[in-house]
């Protein structure tokens, strides 16, 4: 028996301009991710993942300058030409974690009064106190050692790795059917890095969440993911499970990648182009990894 | 062996500020051959940039001294220090100033040390250029229509014109895809063999180390963990924080998880880390 995915991207194209001139961003994405699945998009800057993850989630909304066609479907909400309601009706039902977790927190208003206001999207009549002690739950599951003092605290005056968390503990805490996590903890340290891929893990074995890992680092998701898309400049080129692909990467612009990527066993760097026709080459995807079934 | 180009004596730094006391480096003694690249490494708060910093004379140190080639480095830096250790930064768009052209860029600092004649500094330029692999039109250009690797190069020319014998890298490829990184750190190899620079190479990542440093040296809340030539410290590392650290490196190999899987037994690994 097949379910619908959480997510499906099918067919996504968009350009941004104006007047003519118009720079087409992506041609043609297509992926899905499934209730408890954990699926990364891996690819450079520039790539198209980050926008594919905006779209998705209804940050980026078709207007003048903006030009998306295709389909975006989450749980049979379509995101595409939804227009600006489409953010409301998704509510607290997808969240996102962003790279960079002190400019995504308010700099003005303690953590406190943010975090009562996530968790009001999903239940406005919640109580002052309710809410904090939610919110203390929240914190201390992502291991915050004194969650009320992180709560009486402003973003400045957390570490880089505490307002991760605390990005985390909000994006969880109206446990979400759906977790887009763009670049999570890219300017962090490789061990707060590694806590906040355990949490997102966790969330998806224990809750049946789905996760789409946005990332550049293909170390990070080999130890994330169980199944990787790999895009290059606005075309996914190759579709397979980790395993399959760090076993055997069969497109030319994924072995390149990983041969770039400096090894702690050592090796010395090789001589690669930083681009290259064969790049442009077609999708790849591996056995077993196709679209899923349509559902009615 | 030649003779060290730098060495740190007891070096320390602390801040203080309302009250407050903050250790940021504290009783560091390190030795730097000449002609190596040397890798500082550590977590944020290790203190690796601060050490930087007093390396570059940015701050002064509150303990120990420097020796450069030898001779105690003053905290007041005279032009000479100042051109004979350079700085590359991570983030070389905001190194770069966005009202000058690459050329002016590549320049000032052959003007400000006088370095050849004011005729030749132009052709000079160009020169720096080709040497980072940019060619010679790119001098007209500004910092804004370059990709990130080619801005970083830019830095790199910047930091060559001065003829420095050591340079302080920051991070300078963590800012970059991972095929612009390997070309950056090629270049950076081949610049240290033909100049016989020496570098200290401040970075986060250790296979980035592995890849490029002669030596290494963590750093932890400020002070040194360990420090020996790179091959030594990734066979067989001594202190439990260099095998945490290399134990949390997210790798892409099976070689390389086998390595990391050996070093994290070696040691208690925190709960974190996610099995592979």
């Amino acid at each position: 028996m097949t379910r619908e995915p959480v997510l499906t991207i099918r067919d996504l194209h968009l350009a941004f301009g104006r007047w003519g001139r118009k720079s087409n961003v992506l041609h043609g994405i297509s992926l899905h991710v499934g209730a408890g699945e954990k699926v990364a998009l891996v690819g450079e800057s520039g790539s198209g993942k980050s926008v594919t993850a905006r779209l998705a989630m209804g940050l980026l909304q078709e207007s003048r300058a903006t030009h998306a066609t295709g389909s975006i479907r989450f749980d049979g909400i379509e995101a595409v030409k939804g227009g600006p309601e489409i953010a409301r009706r998704r509510g607290n039902r997808v969240a996102m974690i962003f790279q960079d977790p002190t400019s995504a927190l308010n700099p003005t208003f303690k953590i406190r009064g943010q975090f009562r206001e996530v968790l009001r999207s999903a239940e406005p009549r919640l109580s002052d106190a309710e809410a904090d002690r939610r919110a203390e739950a929240a914190l201390a599951e992502v291991s915050i050692p004194d969650p009320a003092r992180a709560l009486d605290s402003y973003a400045f005056q957390l570490s880089g790795g505490m307002n991760q968390r605390v990005m985390i503990a909000m994006a969880l805490a109206n446990r979400p059917e759906l977790l887009i996590a763009d670049e999570p903890g890219t300017a962090l340290d490789v061990t707060v890095q590694a806590q906040t891929l355990k949490l997102m893990g966790d969330l998806a074995a224990t809750r049946g969440t789905a996760v789409l890992l946005i990332s550049h680092n293909l170390g990070v998701v080999r130890e994330f993911a169980d199944r990787v898309y790999v895009i290059y400049r606005g075309r996914m080129v190759e579709h397979a499970t980790t395993k399959q692909l760090f076993a055997a990467p069969r497109h030319p612009y994924t072995q390149a990648l990983l041969s770039a990527i400096p090894k702690i066993s050592g090796g010395g760097l090789p001589d690669l182009p930083e681009r290259s026709p064969d790049f442009e080459r077609p999708l790849i995807v591996h056995e077993g990894c196709g679209e899923p079934a349509e559902v009615v | 062996m030649s003779e060290p180009i730098l060495e740190l004596n007891g070096l320390g730094k602390t801040f203080e500020a309302d009250g407050n006391r903050v250790v940021a480096l504290s009783d560091v003694s390190l030795t730097f051959a000449r002609g190596g690249c040397h890798a500082i490494v550590g977590e944020s708060g290790s203190g690796k940039t601060t050490l930087a910093n007093l390396v570059l004379g940015l701050m002064a140190p509150t303990a120990g001294e420097m020796r450069f080639n030898s001779v105690a480095l003053p905290g007041d830096r005279g032009k000479g220090h100042r051109r004979a250790i350079q700085l590359v930064q991570q983030n070389p768009l905001s190194a770069l100033n966005p009202r000058r052209t690459i050329g002016a860029s590549v320049r000032l600092p052959l003007d400000v040390h006088e370095i050849g004649t004011s005729s030749g500094r132009a052709a000079r330029v160009a020169e720096l250029l080709q040497e980072v692999g940019l060619e010679p039109d790119y001098a007209q250009r500004s910092p804004r229509g370059l990709s990130g690797g080619q801005r970083q190069r830019v830095a790199i020319a910047r930091a060559l014109a001065c003829e420095p014998e050591l340079i302080v890298l920051d991070e300078p490829t963590s800012a970059l895809d991972v095929l612009v990184q390997a070309r950056v750190l090629k270049l950076l190899e081949r610049l240290r063999v033909e100049h016989g620079l020496t570098y200290l190479f401040i970075t986060h990542d250790l296979a980035v180390v592995r890849a490029i440093a002669t030596t290494v040296s963590v750093f932890q809340r400020g002070r040194l963990v360990e420090s020996g030539p790179v091959e030594a410290l990734f066979a067989a590392p001594q202190a439990d924080y260099t095998r945490q650290l290399i134990g949390a490196v997210p790798v892409v190999t099976e070689e390389e998880a086998r390595l990391r899987d050996a070093i994290r037994a070696g040691a208690p690994m925190p709960a974190a880390g996610p099995g592979a």
